[in-house]
């Protein structure tokens, strides 16, 4: 588990969990949660891959400046899953290419 | 098309303190944030900060966002605050675009206050874009805000501030930090962060590099190497760290677009991170009524951030006529604040920048 337990200063209060789906597996993350903050507790560090490179992505910034962790979600493509939050049953999928709008 | 006396652009310190002041003077505000929270970076500091009294010393950044927002109420101007809400253009007829939680609109402010603030710089080395490759400032979010160990062992690249209090906090959260490393020949931050590191037993090696990230899919691996005076490798020095996260604290530029869309002259002066908007004593920029505070302006600490905004605000809502009989003097005394936290050897950065800029205090 990668959520901080223990903190001198802070307290993160125990929060609803909310289910949603990478690449169609289901995982959990937590109310109040980025999309990029529940995958990377999840485990989920890999968010897609350059569309031509094919080297793996992960966020840089964590703010929705550097456009790094670009995913598909609900079927919409280049989101900065590092400013959106995570709502239950959301479809969150790998991005590998530039993306095609809906 | 929304009509408003003053538009500010994000509220971090700047912004909110920007606010504070230009409502104080009676001028409505209407604050856009693109965040879903305000307070900007503030939300992230769980440090007591430096400095003095008037900055709020000795409080916990995560606090100071209460105060500067409470002091944003019940004064002679109202100030409106937007999240979800991110400035798009700043159009030659005066007219600002914004998306406002997913709908375009249009503002017509008499003038502007941008407080963007900065975005975080990264190092070119082979692996840099391998996943747990970084920014300080993503780490902190991770942890500080959402609760989230970044990794289990990190390798701290840059030993300034920001480097030695992610350190610290991340040692906080129960992360292993394996070493603070920095390029330079001495430590950049404050030598009190410093030594609590030192004191936990984390090495900080300075006149090191990172030479690259190593790992399939994401960081397995880092190597480091110490580097001589011509800031080349000494290769007989090589290390290999392991480490899932390499955290990059190597300072911040200036998140200046919309002024340069906005045709605002710019120039690059590296000692205020990189491209920067001139701006009078009044922290107007070369387009009329277009102001500027916090580290758009030129990288700095919050705490000459919040004096800026005060500034950019009071000055604005003069140049609108919202005047009271303490505008002039208050302006002064922003001025003289700044002046003091510039001051001394940890200022001499800001200053020769600033110099540079044609900016005299």
């Amino acid at each position: 588990m990668n959520r901080i337990e223990h903190h001198p200063i802070l307290t993160f209060p125990e929060k609803r969990t909310l289910t949603f789906y990478f690449d169609g597996k289901a995982l959990s993350g937590k109310e109040g949660d980025t999309i990029a903050s529940a995958l990377h507790a999840a485990g989920v560090r890999v968010l897609g891959h350059h569309f031509k490179s094919h080297r793996p992505r992960g966020f840089y910034c964590a703010i929705g400046n550097c456009s790094s962790c670009l995913m598909v979600v609900n079927g919409v493509p280049n989101v900065r899953v590092c400013v959106e939050q995570l709502e239950e049953g959301m479809d969150v999928r790998s991005q590998n290419d530039k993306g095609v709008l809906p | 098309m929304r009509d408003v006396p003053l538009l500010i652009i994000g509220a971090g310190p700047a912004g909110l303190s920007a606010a504070y002041r230009a409502a104080e003077a009676g001028c409505d505000v209407l604050l856009l944030e693109r965040a879903k929270k305000i307070g900007g970076q503030l939300v992230k500091q769980t440090h007591k900060f430096f400095g003095s009294e008037k900055q709020f010393a000795s409080t916990r950044g995560i606090h100071i966002v209460d105060i500067l927002a409470g002091r944003t109420k019940d004064l002679p101007g109202k100030v409106e605050i937007l999240t979800d809400a991110t400035v798009l253009g700043i159009y030659e007829d005066g007219v600002v675009t914004a998306d406002i939680a997913g709908t375009i609109e249009k503002i017509r402010p008499q003038a502007v206050i941008v407080a963007t603030g900065a975005y975080e710089r990264t190092l070119a080395f082979p692996g840099n874009d391998l996943p747990g490759v970084y920014g300080a400032g993503a780490v902190q979010t991770l942890m500080n805000e959402y609760g989230i160990k970044p990794g289990d062992q990190v390798l701290m690249v840059g030993a300034g501030n920001i480097g030695l209090i992610v350190s610290y906090q991340l040692m906080q959260a129960g992360v292993k930090v394996k070493a603070v490393i920095d390029a330079a020949d001495r430590i950049g931050g404050y030598l009190v962060h410093a030594s609590k590191i030192r004191r936990a037993g984390v090495p900080i090696l300075v006149r090191h590099t990172v030479e690259a990230a190593l790992g399939d899919s994401e960081v397995e691996q880092a190597v480091i190497v110490e580097i001589d005076d011509e800031w080349q490798p000494i290769k007989e020095t090589r290390q290999v760290l392991d480490v899932d996260v390499i955290c990059v604290a190597v300072g911040l530029s200036p998140l200046a677009d919309l002024l340069y869309q906005a045709g605002a002259k710019s120039f690059y002066i590296s000692p205020l991170g990189g491209h920067v908007p001139l701006r009078d004593q009044n922290m107007m920029t070369t387009l009329e009524n277009i102001y500027i505070a916090g580290d758009v302006a030129g990288i700095e600490e919050a705490s000459s951030a919040m004096v800026e905004g005060e500034l950019a605000g009071v000055a604005a809502a003069q140049k609108l006529g919202y005047e009271t009989p303490d505008t002039d003097q208050l302006k002064e005394s922003c001025l003289a604040e700044l002046r003091q936290l510039r001051a001394g050897p940890t200022g001499g950065k800001i200053r020769t920048g600033l110099a540079l800029a044609g900016v005299y205090s």
